[in-house]
């Protein structure tokens, strides 16, 4: 496997893109301040990027951010989805994790025992 | 708690991407000969004036007014004393930030490693639009990755596409 698989998957790709014209249906953003990482958003961040890859979620992306003054509450995460309130979920793992992309991501139902803040 | 070196580096890299880094280098190097370790951090992000760059390993400085400390720095810093180690910082403003720090590889308050693939995936793809170099040396063994070389041949696909994300993860299982 080389870098220049990467023609193979561009063709591919492509036609996903051409389907979300470059917009993400959801926008994933995770706490990355040194208190998050402390509080395993790593494992967080990777969950979330697991998931996108094997589901193929091609309209869902996810970045990461510095602290959110919530510290308390970390690992932190913010749901941005276009004509919807922004969902804050705290205290997440990667077993947390799994369900919201499942139940919220997914299937559109917010996981609502796990949100502590919609805006 | 800051559990791995992984752990240090996600939060310097943190920090450059705060500073708006269009291109990070990540470079991790394991010489058994001289028994050290080393990581450097190099960003072309804003960079930091004289004043800011001494007081960025205080744990108690912070340029956030009235937010939350952030501890990455002095953290690392931290850690690289206690381990036989130096720790250096170097920035100007408009040009960038360079972050090194060493450790002595058998001592035993080093952290352990932690998980370098998991760790680069996750930074690659959570950042799309921000060019990673990554380098990583242990004696024999080494492994370099571009994001800049992966632009062309990915055309208008974006490094965060499930399908690229697939790639990088085998891509790194394998050469890693």
């Amino acid at each position: 496997m080389n870098i220049d698989d990467l023609r193979k998957i561009r063709e591919k790709a492509e036609k996903d893109i051409q389907l979300r014209q470059n917009q993400a249906r959801i926008r994933i953003v995770v706490g990355m301040g040194t208190s998050g990482i402390a509080a395993g958003a790593r494992e967080v961040l990777k969950t979330f990027v697991d998931e996108i890859s094997k589901q193929n979620l091609a309209d869902v992306i996810v970045t990461q951010t510095g602290e959110k003054g919530l510290a308390s509450q970390e690992p932190l995460i913010e749901i941005f989805e276009e004509g919807k309130p922004t969902v804050i979920y705290g205290n997440v793992d990667a077993e947390k994790t799994r369900r919201i992309i499942a139940e919220h991501i997914v299937n559109g139902n917010p996981v609502s025992e796990y949100v502590i803040e919609t805006r | 708690m800051v559990t791995d070196l992984c752990d240090h580096i996600v939060d310097i890299v943190a920090n450059s991407l705060r500073a708006e880094a269009k291109h990070i280098g990540i470079f991790v190097t394991e010489d058994f000969d001289t028994n050290r370790l080393s990581i450097l951090i190099r960003d072309d992000g804003n960079g930091m004036d004289e004043r800011t760059v001494r007081g960025v390993a205080d744990p108690f400085f912070s340029t956030k007014m009235g937010k939350k400390i952030g501890l990455g720095v002095p953290l690392l810093k931290g850690t690289a004393e206690i381990c036989n180690g130096e720790f250096n910082i170097k920035s100007f403003r408009g040009q960038g930030t360079e972050v090194s720090a060493s450790f002595q590889l058998d001592h035993p308050d080093l952290p352990p490693l932690g998980n370098l693939k998991d760790t680069i995936l996750v930074l690659l793809v959570s950042n799309p639009e921000t060019d990673f170099t990554f380098r990583y040396s242990a004696g024999e063994k080494n492994f370099a990755l571009d994001t800049k070389q992966m632009r062309e041949p990915l055309g208008s696909v974006p490094l965060n596409h499930p399908k690229v994300i697939a790639f990088l993860r085998s891509y790194l299982e394998e050469n890693l």
